[in-house]
C-alpha cells in the first residue's frame, strides 16, 4: 500500500443557514447543495475540472434523491466526470463525508474531493402510512382495472393520513430534545449555564461576521446574506424570557433560545493532496490528522442518546498522544447547550471518566475561551448534514489564521453516534 | 433590450456596429491619405488593402467608405490644413454607417515653433466638430502620435477602426514611445494576462469582466459578499475566480494583494470598476452620503494602489484602468460627492502615470457618459431621455462599450497609451 500522505483543507463554502419555513422553503436539497457548490467552485476556479469525488449527503432526503450528491454534481460547473456519492450519518454527515475524502487522499486514492452536507426541515419528504404504501402497492400490482378498483374501495380514512418525518428516536420514541433533557437534568446542567452559552454563540457569531470572517466561506443565496438564527442583541435577559420547550418536570431547563432551531441550508469543504493544491496555487488552511466515530447504547446501555463524542474524544486523544489540553481550538456542534455542557462535565467528572470511559483520570477541564470561538450551531442554525462541513471549514480558517496549532471537533448525531476529528495548521 | 422612443425634432438612433468575435476589423475598404507624415505605413501595414484617393475619382469618388484615415502628424503650418479640409470635406459624405474618421497628429507640446502647436491643435477643434457632423452612427477622433511611438500605435487603430470603439466619439488620445509588445493574436489579445475586476457580480463590471474574458484573459471577479450570487454565476460563466471584498474593508487591500500573489503570482489587468451614488444636492448631503461616495469610489483605489505597487503584485507591463465618470469631467447637479470622487480619479491617474511608465506599466481612466444600466434604467423618464440624446450618436452607449475601451487598455501593446481620460459617452455634450 502507499504510504500516507496528509489530506489539505483549501477552503469551504455554504450558503447562509436559514430558518425552517424561511427564505429557503421552496428549495430542495439539490438545489441547495447546488448553489454550495457552485459558490466553491468560483471561488477557487474549479470550472470544468474532474476532481477525485464528491462525498455528501442529507438526513432528510426524498426518495428521488437517491443519488443527490451526483445530481449536484452534474448540475454543477464541475466537469461531469467527477463521480460521488451519499452519506448519511445523522448530524455527523458532514464530517464523515470529509473524513471519507481525507481518507482516500491518504490512501493515494483520490488527489482531491469535495465533501459536504445539506439538509431541508422546509421541503422535508412527507410518506404515506405505511396501510396505505401497501395498498398502492398492491393497485400497481394488480391486473385488471376492477381489481384496482376493488383495492381502492377498501381504503379508509385513517390510511390517507400521511407520516411525516418526526426528530424521534424510532427506538424510543423520545425527540432528541427529551433524550437532551434527560442528560441535562442527570448532569445537573443549569439553565443559566446553558443561556450563558447561547448568548456566547451569538455574540462570537455576530462578531465574526462583522470583522468578514464569512467573506469567504460563504455565499448568499436566494436573498438571504447572513444567517439568518443570528440574534447579535442576544442576552440573558431576553434567553431568560422564553418557556422551556424540552423536559417534563418543573425543573425543566432546555428552551428555544439554547437549542437549535430546525434549518435549511447546505455545506461543503475543498480537500486535496499538498501536490494538487500546490499545482492549482491554492494555498493550504488545515491538514486533517485523525478521526473517530463512536456510537453509545442509549436504548438499554444507561448512557445519553448524545453522549457519543464523550466516548470518541478519549479513544482519538489516546491514539495520536495528545491530551485535551493540547488544543488552541474546540469546535464543540451545539446541538444543544446542554449537550455541549453536559460532555465537557463528563470530561472533568472523575468518576465517570473512569467507570464509563475507563480512564485512569479524567481529561480534565478546557479553556473556554477557545470553544467556538466564532459562534456555532446555536446561532448558525443547524441544518443536519451541513454542519460539519460548516464546522470544517472555519476550523481551518482559524488554523490558518492564527498560523500555528490544532484543533478538536466533536458533532454528537442521531442515533446514539459521534463523529470527532482533530485538524492541524498547515 | 433598447427602448425605441421617437422624440420629435430628434434624429434618430443609428444601430451601432459593436464588435463580435471573428468580425473583420472594418466592414468595408478604407482611404488613407497623408500629408507626407510618420504612421502611414503603420497604417497600411494594418489595413489589408488600403485604398489612396484618386483624384479622378474625385477624392475617393462614390465608394462608401468603411474608415478615412488621414496622416496629419507632418504639418506644421496652418496652410497645412487646408490639405485636410480639401481631403475629408470630399469623401466625409461617403462615410457609410458606423463609419470612421480617424486622424493622427503630433502632440502640440511636442512641437518647437508656434505655428507648429497651433497646427496641430487646430486638429482638436476639427475632429470635435468633425464627430458631431458624423451620420449612422460614424465616429471621428483624434490620435496624437507622438515621435518614436509609432511602433505602438497599432492596438489603439486597431480598435478605433473596429466596433469595438462604437460609443467612443470625439476623443483625443496620446499615444506616447512605450515598449512594443508584439500581439500574435488580435482575437484574443489578453491571452495568458490575469484581470481583476471590482463591482463585477452586475452591470457595467460584469460586462468588462466578460470582454477580458472573450479576449483570453482569466479573470478574477470581485465584489460585495452581499453580491455573492450573481458574482458567483460571473466566476463560473467565465471560469475565473470569485472574490467576495468589500473594498472599503481595511484589510481589502491586503485580502486582493493575497489572493493574486497565492493564486495567480501577481496581477496584469487592474479594473477599478465598482462605484456608488448617493445624489443630493450640497445643502443636503449629509456627511455619511458624502463619506460613502468617497470612500468607494476613490479612497479605496488609492489604498488598493498602493498596495499593489508596494508589495509588487504588478507585473512588469501591467495595466490599471480606473472607471471614472462624465460627472467628473462636467459635474452633475446633485452629484458633488460623486463628481468630486471620480475627478479625484483622474488627479490619481495622472499622478501615477510616470511611476508606471517606469515599469513599463501603464494607468487610465475611462470616463462613461449615459450607459444603459439598472442605474440609468431607474432614472425619470425625462431626464433618462435627455442623458441619452445630448451626444452625437443620440443614443445611450451599452455596458459593453465601457468594456471594450477598458479591453483595450488592457493590452499588452496598449504601453503607448498612459495618464489618459478615455470617455465613452458618444460625444456627449457634457464633459466635452
Ligand atoms: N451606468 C452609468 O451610466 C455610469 C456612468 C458613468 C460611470 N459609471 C461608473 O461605472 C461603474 C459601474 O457602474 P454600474 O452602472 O455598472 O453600477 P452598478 O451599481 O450596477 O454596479 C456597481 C457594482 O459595484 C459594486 N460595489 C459597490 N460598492 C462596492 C464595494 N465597496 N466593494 C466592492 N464592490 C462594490 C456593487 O455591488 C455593484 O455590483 C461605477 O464606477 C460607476 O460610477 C456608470
Amino acid at each position: 500500500m502507499a504510504d500516507l500522505r496528509r489530506a489539505a483543507i483549501l477552503g469551504g463554502n455554504r450558503i447562509p443557514f436559514a430558518r425552517a419555513g424561511g427564505p429557503y422553503a421552496r428549495a430542495s436539497n439539490q438545489d441547495m447543495l447546488t448553489a454550495a457548490l457552485d459558490g466553491l467552485i468560483a471561488r477557487f476556479g474549479l470550472q470544468g475540472q474532474r476532481l477525485g469525488e464528491v462525498a455528501a449527503g442529507a438526513v432528510l432526503k426524498h426518495s428521488r434523491d437517491f443519488n443527490l450528491t451526483r445530481e449536484v454534481v452534474l448540475g454543477s460547473r464541475l466537469s461531469p466526470w467527477t463521480p460521488a456519492y451519499d452519506v448519511q450519518q445523522a448530524c455527523g454527515t458532514g464530517l464523515e463525508t470529509t473524513i471519507h475524502v481525507a481518507n482516500k487522499i491518504a490512501l493515494g486514492q483520490v488527489e482531491s474531493g469535495v465533501s459536504g452536507g445539506v439538509d431541508t426541515a422546509s421541503d422535508a419528504p412527507i410518506a404515506v402510512n405505511e396501510d396505505l404504501r401497501r395498498v398502492l402497492l398492491q393497485i400497481n400490482s394488480a391486473k385488471s382495472m376492477p381489481q384496482r378498483l376493488a383495492l381502492l374501495r377498501k381504503l379508509r380514512p385513517g390510511q390517507i393520513v400521511p407520516e411525516t418525518p418526526r426528530n424521534a428516536e424510532p427506538r424510543t420514541g423520545l425527540s432528541m430534545g427529551e433524550h437532551a433533557a434527560i442528560t441535562a437534568r442527570e448532569w445537573e446542567i443549569s439553565r443559566e449555564a446553558q443561556d450563558e452559552l447561547a448568548v456566547a454563540s451569538h455574540q462570537h457569531l455576530a462578531a465574526a461576521w462583522k470583522r468578514g470572517f464569512f467573506d469567504d466561506l460563504v455565499t448568499p443565496y436566494l436573498g438571504l446574506q447572513r444567517d439568518q438564527t443570528l440574534r447579535p442583541d442576544a442576552s440573558m435577559e431576553s434567553l431568560a424570557k422564553l418557556r422551556p420547550v424540552f423536559g417534563k418536570n418543573g425543573d425543566a431547563t432546555m428552551t428555544a433560545g439554547n437549542s437549535t432551531p430546525l434549518s435549511d441550508g447546505a455545506a461543503t469543504v475543498l480537500l486535496s493532496t499538498d501536490e494538487w493544491a500546490k499545482q492549482h496555487r491554492l494555498p493550504v488552511l488545515a491538514h486533517t490528522v485523525d478521526a473517530e466515530t463512536a456510537a453509545v447504547d442509549y436504548v438499554y446501555g444507561g448512557e445519553g442518546l448524545l453522549m457519543a463524542p464523550a466516548y470518541a474524544v478519549p479513544r482519538l486523544l489516546a491514539r495520536n498522544k495528545l491530551t485535551l489540553q493540547d488544543f488552541d481550538f474546540y469546535e464543540i456542534h451545539e446541538a444543544f447547550a446542554s449537550t455541549v455542557l453536559a460532555t465537557l462535565k463528563a470530561w472533568e467528572d472523575s468518576r465517570y471518566c473512569k467507570e464509563r470511559l475507563c480512564l485512569e483520570k479524567p481529561l480534565g477541564p478546557i479553556d473556554r475561551s477557545k470553544l467556538n470561538v466564532n459562534g456555532s450551531s446555536l446561532a448558525v442554525g443547524h441544518p443536519f448534514a451541513a454542519t460539519g462541513g460548516r464546522i470544517v471549514a472555519t476550523l481551518a480558517k482559524l488554523l490558518a489564521e492564527k498560523g500555528s496549532g490544532r484543533g478538536l471537533i466533536s458533532i454528537c448525531a442521531a442515533g446514539g453516534q459521534g463523529v470527532v476529528a482533530i485538524l492541524e495548521a498547515a | 433590450m433598447k427602448l425605441k422612443v421617437k422624440v420629435p425634432g430628434l434624429p434618430e438612433a443609428a444601430r451601432l456596429r459593436r464588435y463580435q468575435p471573428g468580425h473583420p476589423l472594418v466592414d468595408g475598404p478604407v482611404l488613407i491619405a497623408s500629408a507626407g507624415g510618420r504612421v502611414r505605413d503603420v497604417l497600411s501595414a494594418v489595413i489589408p488593402s488600403p485604398s489612396s484617393p484618386s483624384p479622378a475619382a474625385g477624392e475617393g469618388g462614390s465608394s462608401r467608405w468603411a474608415a478615412i484615415l488621414f496622416d496629419g502628424t507632418a504639418m506644421r503650418a496652418i496652410a497645412d490644413l487646408g490639405k485636410l479640409h480639401a481631403f475629408t470635406s470630399q469623401t466625409f459624405r461617403n462615410l457609410r454607417p458606423s463609419g470612421r474618421l480617424i486622424l493622427f497628429g503630433t502632440p502640440p507640446e511636442d512641437c518647437s515653433e508656434p505655428e507648429a502647436s497651433a497646427t496641430q491643435r487646430a486638429l482638436d477643434g476639427f475632429i470635435r466638430s468633425a464627430g458631431k457632423e458624423a451620420r449612422l452612427g460614424s465616429t471621428a477622433n483624434l490620435m496624437y502620435v507622438a515621435e518614436g511611438a509609432e511602433t505602438v500605435l497599432e492596438s489603439t487603430l486597431r480598435f478605433f477602426l473596429s466596433g469595438r470603439s462604437a460609443y467612443v466619439d470625439g476623443q483625443v488620445i496620446r499615444i506616447r514611445p512605450a515598449k512594443p509588445v508584439p500581439t500574435q493574436d488580435w482575437e484574443h489579445p489578453l491571452k495568458d494576462r490575469v484581470a481583476v475586476v471590482t463591482g463585477a457580480a452586475r452591470g457595467i463590471g460584469a460586462a468588462i469582466a466578460e470582454t477580458l474574458a472573450r479576449d483570453g484573459a482569466t479573470v478574477v471577479v470581485a465584489d460585495v459578499p452581499a453580491q455573492g450570487a450573481t458574482l458567483t454565476e460571473v466566476a463560473n460563466r467565465l471560469g475565473g475566480t470569485a472574490l467576495q471584498v468589500d473594498i472599503t474593508a481595511d484589510d481589502a487591500p491586503q485580502r486582493i494583494a493575497k489572493h493574486l500573489v497565492d493564486r495567480y503570482g501577481g496581477v496584469d489587468v487592474f479594473v477599478h470598476n465598482a462605484g456608488i451614488t448617493r445624489d443630493r444636492s450640497l445643502v443636503n448631503m449629509t456627511p455619511e452620503q458624502w463619506t460613502s461616495v468617497l470612500n468607494v469610489n476613490l479612497q479605496a483605489q488609492i489604498r488598493i494602489n498602493k498596495a499593489l505597487v508596494e508589495q509588487k503584485v504588478l507585473r512588469d507591463n501591467a495595466r490599471v484602468i480606473c472607471i471614472s465618470s462624465t460627472s467628473g469631467i462636467a459635474g452633475n447637479r446633485g452629484q458633488t460627492n460623486y463628481a468630486a470622487s471620480k475627478a479625484g480619479i483622474i488627479g490619481m491617474v495622472q499622478a501615477m502615470a510616470p511611476l508606471m511608465a517606469k515599469r513599463a506599466a501603464t494607468i487610465n481612466a475611462v470616463a462613461p457618459g449615459f450607459i444603459e444600466t439598472a442605474m440609468t434604467k431607474a432614472m425619470p423618464f425625462a431626464t433618462r431621455e435627455i442623458g441619452r440624446r445630448i451626444n452625437s450618436l443620440n443614443q445611450g452607449g451599452l455596458p459593453v462599450d465601457v468594456a471594450e475601451t477598458v479591453a483595450w487598455l488592457a493590452q499588452p501593446g496598449s504601453g503607448g497609451v498612459n495618464g489618459q481620460v478615455v470617455r465613452v459617452c458618444g460625444q456627449s455634450i457634457l464633459g466635452a
